[in-house]
């Protein structure tokens, strides 16, 4: 893989700007299209980039697998901790209203880390999905 | 017309041999769906089906071609019930199209149950501008924690299915 110069400078300006892309869209989903399924799908794919360019062992290096296993459950406890936050502060099962003493911001701060939550999730698995399949077939 | 492309690219599908040309194919499949939506209005599914189905899925797809390799074994016997099957169910399907209200109709059901509350009342009950949004991840909590849910479960049998087992192999390159 170390002779594709072209490939490794464009994907070298192109990935941060995939990730940058990525947290507009997780962090700007209320206001725009987007959200943290799409978010997490962009930032995967450009970490999936990186793994093909310039190898799946640096991209092991960059994230582990361990940590993306942690990182998929921890996205899905940050949802559902959001729930329960909602439930001790006194209000129903993941209603935002009570996280903050206006309705209106408490809900904006529930969405806000709820989709987090989503993103997590969805770029660790996708990303772990890709290791598994990659990681079979020798060198991605 | 788009849906005309979308037709001519599933039955080339079906046609070719070489996977990965098929491969490449479901994704531009993909993209023109993604622009069937855009001309829906439906901007966020678009947004979604533009990464997954042609960014992530396609990768995914390559990667396991790496797996199986490119060529595409003959098929077994000429296969009329499978044929049957998808014919029954796609008339079955068109079938009932036909009791469904037009496209844009005002008066349809899915216009007048909790539609109108939504586009009045969210943006001051939640403050968040895009209502696909708030609707996603408030009004429809539950269903987007089930979702995330979901993804982890797959996650899950997907890396207990082709192994985590790789990272005490760094040193001798894995089984192949």
């Amino acid at each position: 893989m170390s002779h594709h110069i072209v490939l490794r400078v464009v994907a070298k300006l192109l990935i941060p700007l995939i990730l940058l892309f990525a947290l507009y869209v997780q962090f700007h989903g209320d206001f725009g299209p987007g959200g943290g399924f799409q978010a997490g799908v962009i930032f995967a794919a450009a970490l999936i980039l990186y793994a093909l360019v310039f190898g799946l062992d640096s991209a092991r290096r960059v994230i582990s697998p361990d940590l993306l296993r942690v990182l998929m459950a921890s996205g899905v406890l940050l949802y559902g901790g959001v729930g329960v936050a909602s439930l001790l502060l006194g209000g129903h099962f993941l209603d935002y209203s009570v996280l903050a003493s206006d309705p209106v911001a408490g809900q904006h701060l529930g969405i806000l880390l709820v989709e987090l939550g989503v993103g997590i999730t969805v770029t660790s698995t996708m990303l772990s999905l890709f290791y598994g399949f990659a990681g079979r077939g020798g060198d991605g | 017309m788009l849906l005309g492309f979308l037709v001519v690219i599933a039955l080339a599908v079906v046609r070719l041999r070489n996977l990965f040309a098929a491969v490449m194919l479901t994704g531009i499949y993909s993209l023109h769906a993604a622009l069937l939506f855009i001309s829906l209005d439906a901007v966020d599914v678009a947004f979604t089906e533009a990464a997954v189905g042609a960014g992530i899925s396609t990768v995914l797809m390559l990667a396991t071609l790496g797996l199986v390799g490119r060529e595409e074994s003959r098929p077994r016997g000429r296969g009329w019930l499978p044929l049957t099957v998808v014919l029954v169910t796609g008339g079955a399907l068109v079938f009932a199209t036909l009791d469904m209200p037009r496209f844009g109709d005002p008066n349809a059901p899915v216009h007048t149950h909790v539609a109108p509350r939504y586009i009045q009342d969210s943006p001051n009950e939640t403050g968040v501008p895009n209502m696909v949004t708030s609707v996603l991840a408030s009004y429809r909590g539950y269903d987007t924690l089930g979702e995330t849910v979901v993804i982890l479960t797959a996650g899950i049998g997907v890396l207990l299915l082709l192994g985590g087992r790789r990272r005490d192999s760094d040193e001798d390159e894995g089984p192949r």
